[in-house]
Parts: structure tokens; C-alpha cells; sequence
């Protein structure tokens, strides 16, 4: 018995820095690449616009004509997308940087903790833009005919195709923010002592 | 054990919250007939008002299963992976219902969508009260996800 407890603690202790170090190396790479989705969403939704001339009407021979717009700003769920995304990309950079240069910051012990309160915030608000926009583009996509708000998808297509693009890609960041999250978390709970087990 | 108690509570909160939603939205219906168009307004004829009644189902039974199982065995972090993604879905549905909502309140000038709040008014308040029940069960669960953060600590000394 005293010969199985001395062989197993030093097994755990050589194989911790290994995995350690490649977590946080995969941890970094996730991080990184859901910065680009995010920045990416934000950036294409925030200059998304489309304007279109249509002939209303025609009075003799000159043909009246009507410019409309459609913008990101005109319904409050992308106006929210974009600001949610915003922050998420924010956040992202921030944890970047700490995961390469904030390695001496410790706040007495609290630097994982927040990390991984920080991470779950950013999910829970990333998560609300997300269900918000993708309601919408589907509404602006299909219409509702019980309420008689027609589709304005087969007018602006470019317009759609673009939000619909910017959605997908925030998708994909709010995956792996979550994958983060997991990890962030998988991190914070304290390895048990081999003491401890039962025999 | 004072933690495992709060979690408890908050657990059986978000669980009423989630019924009374899943309650308020489900027998909101009303018929309303304006200048020979008549108004049917139930949940169902919007797709994220469905998707609101089945997140908040599925946060409801998961609150039920995990108010019976966290007195047996302490798979803790598993349980803690799933309050993210409860909270998460949670949130993702409160927030597309509050946007549908504010478009059916407010309508939208931009694209030519009329309010119908106007029409069917007591479909409205409804739907506003179902709405506060439903973000009142989004907050629990992130109130929620703290504390079980809080008793995860491996606080140096």
C-alpha cells in the first residue's frame, strides 16, 4: 500500500505541466478565433446597408420615384446585436492579453475566478443577441401573415444575405465562447489530493 | 451547506418562474375583428414565441431534474456545464420574444410594420406579463450560475 501511494502522486505531478501548458495553448487558440468571429460579425452588420430607387408611381411620363433604405439600425434586436458583439469581441481581446501578458496580475487568488465570471457573462449576452437577430431576419425573411407584416427579403437581398452572414458568423463565436467557458471553468476546480480517496 | 440551500431556492424560483411563463403565454389568445379583417391572435402564429415556450419548457424540467438530484450525488461540474446552457437558452429566448414583441408593440415604420397592440390589447398585456415572468427566470439562472461559481472557488489563502 505504501508503495502504490508513493508511485501515484508522482505520476499525476509529471504529466500536470504537459497538459497544462497544451490546454492553455488551445485555450488561446479558441480565444483568438472567436475574436475573428465576433469582430467579423460586428464589423459586416454594423455596414450593412442597401438603398433601392422604386417607381411608385407615374404621373404624364416622368415616373416618380421613391428611395428607400434599409439599415441596421432601424430595428432594435440588430442595433443590440451589434453592441452585444461589441462586447464579446472586447472581451475576448482582453482575455487574449492576459492569457499572454497578465501572468503576474493575481488579485489574491481571484484571477481565474474572474476570468471565468467575465467568460459566462459574455455568453449570457452574447446568447440574447444571438436569438434576438436570428428571430428577426427570419421575420424580415418570411413575414408574419397573422399580423400582416409582409417580407422585405426579396427587396433588399443583399441586405438579408449580409445580416444573415453576420449572424452565422456570431454563431460560431458564441460556440466557442462556450467551449471557453467549459475549459475556464474546468480550471477553477481544485485537483483533488490522492490522500483523499477512498480505498 | 447554507450555499447548497441558496442554490436550492433559486432552483425551485426559476422553476415556478418558468411554469408561470410557460402558463401565461400558453392560454393568451384573443380574436379581434377590425373593418372585416379579423385578428386571430394566439402564440403559435409566431415562430419565436414557440421557441420561447419550448426553451422555457426545457429549463423548467431540467430545474425539476436537478432540484431531485442534487440532494443524491455531487456531479457538480457536470451540473454546471448544464446551468450555462440552460442560462444561455434562457436568455437567447427571452430576448428574440422581447424583440418580436417590441416590433408587435411599437411596429416598425421602416418596413412597413403596423402594431397590433392596438387591436388585441389583452393579448398584449398578456404577452407583457408572460415576457417579465420569462426574465425574471433568465436572471434567477445567472444569479444561479454565481453562486455555484462562488462554492467552485479555489481561493488562495
Amino acid at each position: 500500500m505504501a508503495l502504490d501511494n508513493g508511485g501515484k502522486p508522482a505520476a499525476v505531478h509529471e504529466s500536470m505541466p504537459i497538459s497544462k501548458a497544451l490546454s492553455s495553448r488551445v485555450l488561446l487558440a479558441l480565444r483568438l478565433v472567436a475574436f475573428l468571429a465576433t469582430v467579423a460579425a460586428t464589423v459586416v452588420m454594423a455596414l450593412n446597408k442597401e438603398t433601392k430607387t422604386i417607381v411608385v408611381a407615374t404621373i404624364g411620363s416622368t415616373p416618380v420615384t421613391a428611395t428607400l433604405t434599409a439599415k441596421f439600425q432601424h430595428t432594435p434586436a440588430f442595433v443590440y446585436f451589434v453592441i452585444a458583439n461589441g462586447m464579446a469581441s472586447l472581451h475576448n481581446l482582453l482575455m487574449i492579453v492576459v492569457e499572454i501578458w497578465g501572468h503576474k496580475f493575481d488579485y489574491k487568488g481571484l484571477r481565474l475566478a474572474m476570468i471565468a465570471v467575465l467568460d459566462m457573462m459574455t455568453v449570457a449576452v452574447a446568447s440574447g443577441a444571438d436569438g434576438a437577430a436570428t428571430f428577426m431576419a427570419e421575420l424580415g425573411k418570411k413575414g408574419n401573415s397573422h399580423a400582416r407584416w409582409n417580407k422585405i427579403c426579396d427587396k433588399f437581398g443583399s441586405f438579408c444575405d449580409h445580416g444573415g452572414g453576420a449572424i452565422i458568423s456570431s454563431f460560431v463565436g458564441l460556440l466557442l465562447l462556450v467551449i471557453i467557458t467549459a475549459l475556464s471553468i474546468g480550471r477553477l476546480v481544485k485537483p483533488r489530493p490522492a490522500a483523499l480517496s477512498p480505498v | 451547506m447554507t450555499k447548497g440551500k441558496i442554490s436550492l431556492v433559486l432552483r425551485l424560483l426559476a422553476l415556478g418562474s418558468t411554469a408561470a411563463a410557460i402558463a401565461i403565454m400558453v392560454t393568451s389568445h384573443e380574436t379581434a375583428k377590425v373593418l372585416n379583417l379579423s385578428f386571430d391572435a394566439k402564440y403559435s402564429n409566431t415562430s419565436a414565441f414557440v421557441y420561447f415556450v419550448v426553451a422555457e419548457a426545457i429549463a423548467g424540467g431540467y430545474s425539476l431534474v436537478s432540484l431531485l438530484l442534487s440532494c443524491k450525488t455531487p456531479i457538480l461540474r457536470l451540473m454546471m456545464m448544464m446551468d450555462v446552457v440552460i442560462a444561455m437558452l434562457l436568455s437567447s429566448s427571452i430576448s428574440a420574444a422581447v424583440a418580436i414583441g417590441q416590433v408587435g408593440k411599437k411596429g416598425n415604420s421602416h418596413a412597413g410594420w403596423l402594431p397590433i397592440c392596438g387591436q388585441v390589447s389583452k393579448f398584449c398585456d398578456q404577452v407583457t406579463g408572460t415576457l417579465i415572468a420569462g426574465f425574471v427566470a433568465a436572471v434567477l439562472y445567472l444569479v444561479l450560475l454565481l453562486c455555484s461559481l462562488h462554492s467552485l472557488f479555489a481561493l488562495k489563502p
